[in-house]
């Protein structure tokens, strides 16, 4: 788009301008803002604000994380499903994932193996893989998604975890539940989130018993939020009104992690 | 309202607002954007991405996309209500579209009145509200895909909500890209949209 347009002489903004400035200089109020914005910048020039490493912005964005928890807390309706899928449509291979590569994948012994509760629970304390296997199981194939972007789908088995927290004398009225791995790996989720009827304690992948790449022997599935919110190799669960926190949360992902 | 005045105030806030908030957005957008690529040829250098890491980067998109639409509902709602919408960007015919657009072709389209705007520049602001609506429904459909089944499905599923939201993006880099070269061309308006008139 090439134009023709009537060349007005810069000197005719110029004055224009100026004559704009005089006017705004005879009021004091607009004088003192001006020279309250002018210490501003300079200030902000001063402080060599960088936006990627000044602590103040980064106490801002951590607050407005804070309050996407909120909403998202709000957003949450028990009632919505995850999309499920049919068979046909599972991710071959489905991608391993976590914060070291696939040869340092812990390995657990079945046999010595206890899930500990703890916390805002009155039942039973430490669960063997036979006695969790014993509770009634479901199955659901769904859309894994990462915070990277990338997502797959999944067919997972296990038992509900609203069922499992129901056997495990917890109280349901807590605020969070945080789970820990083996690995060191941990997180901590809403109660809400922990009561939906798609959160599972994992204990199979695709019909088989969960492969140590998909967290053997014990993962949490949950459908309604994002992949590291979805913990494997669990080996103590707590309830509590003490916000938990986690090993990416606390690094800056967000807490909530919805999806 | 000052009679010379030919952007209101409140045009000028918002347009500001939303410029400096785009920049934000699609900077740490690119960030994200590295953690995953959906093209894989497709690659932002680090030095042009905002957030240092991943999570850096989701802690500025989330922050600054309530500034976007808030700014977006404020300047779509002030147009509407003051009736801006209809005198400045409407109407548009295919005759004026069409006599415009080979104007322009022939380097025959002038910019000599600023208070009117000739039907490409109502066609590319069009394009640019469009195309910020569908950045904000199709970033909502990625965030929310379980809780908002509707957005999702309207974007054709959570990964083709993503392909939406990086084309809407370019899409209106292409727009920011013609609308600075304009007012690299019609230095005029820019003044007019920093002080008005």
């Amino acid at each position: 788009m090439m134009l023709h347009q009537k060349i007005v002489p810069i000197s005719s903004h110029a004055e224009s301008i100026i004559s704009d400035a005089r006017k705004e200089l005879g009021n004091p109020t607009r004088r003192l803002l001006g020279k309250q914005v002018m210490t501003l910048g300079g200030l902000g020039l001063l402080s060599g604000c960088d936006l990627s490493t000044d602590t103040s912005v980064n106490m801002m964005l951590r607050t407005m994380s804070g309050f996407n928890d909120k909403v998202q807390a709000l957003l949450f309706n028990p009632q919505q499903m995850a999309p499920t899928y049919p068979a046909s449509m599972i991710t071959r291979p489905f991608p391993f994932n976590a914060f070291y590569g696939i040869d340092d994948v812990p390995d657990v012994d079945s046999a010595s193996y206890r899930l500990q509760v703890s916390g805002l629970a009155k039942g039973k304390r430490a669960w063997t893989l036979t006695e969790l296997r014993a509770l009634p199981q479901t199955s659901q194939i769904t859309r894994h998604i990462c915070i990277e972007g990338w997502s797959a789908i999944g067919h997972w088995g296990g038992v509900r975890f609203a069922d499992f927290l129901r056997h495990a004398g917890a109280d349901l009225t807590a605020k969070y539940v945080s789970l820990h791995c083996v690995d060191n790996y941990w997180t901590s989720i809403d109660m809400p989130t922990a009561l939906h009827a798609q959160t599972l304690l994992t204990l199979s992948y695709d019909g088989q018993v969960l492969p140590p790449q998909y967290g053997f022997p014990l993962k949490l599935r949950i459908p309604t939020k994002l992949g590291y919110k979805n913990p494997k190799h669990i080996v103590a669960i707590s309830v509590t009104n003490d916000y938990p926190g986690g090993y990416w949360e606390n690094q800056g992902y967000n807490w909530f992690g919805g999806s | 309202m000052n009679p010379e005045t030919i952007q209101a105030a409140w045009v000028r806030i918002t347009h500001w607002i939303n410029a400096g908030a785009i920049v934000l957005m699609v900077s740490s957008g690119w960030q994200i954007y590295a953690a995953s690529p959906i093209f894989p040829v497709i690659h932002f250098a680090p030095g042009m991405t905002l957030g240092g890491w991943l999570g850096g980067a989701l802690q500025w998109h989330f922050a600054v996309m309530w500034i976007v639409t808030a700014n977006f509902l404020v300047y779509l709602g002030l147009n509407i209500a003051t009736g801006r919408l209809s005198r400045k960007l409407l109407p548009i015919s295919i005759e004026s579209l069409s006599s415009d657009l080979s104007a322009a072709l022939r380097g025959r389209l002038g910019h000599a009145d600023l208070s009117h705007y000739n039907t490409i520049q109502k066609l590319a602001y069009w394009i640019a509200i469009m195309d910020i609506a569908l950045l904000i429904v199709s970033g909502l459909a990625i965030w929310k895909s379980v809780q908002l089944p509707l957005l999702r499905t309207l974007m054709g599923g959570y990964d083709n909500a993503r392909i939406v939201h990086f084309v809407a993006m370019s899409l209106l880099l292409v727009f920011l890209v013609v609308h600075v070269i304009m007012v690299a061309l019609v230095p005029r308006s820019l003044l007019l949209m920093l002080r008005g008139r």
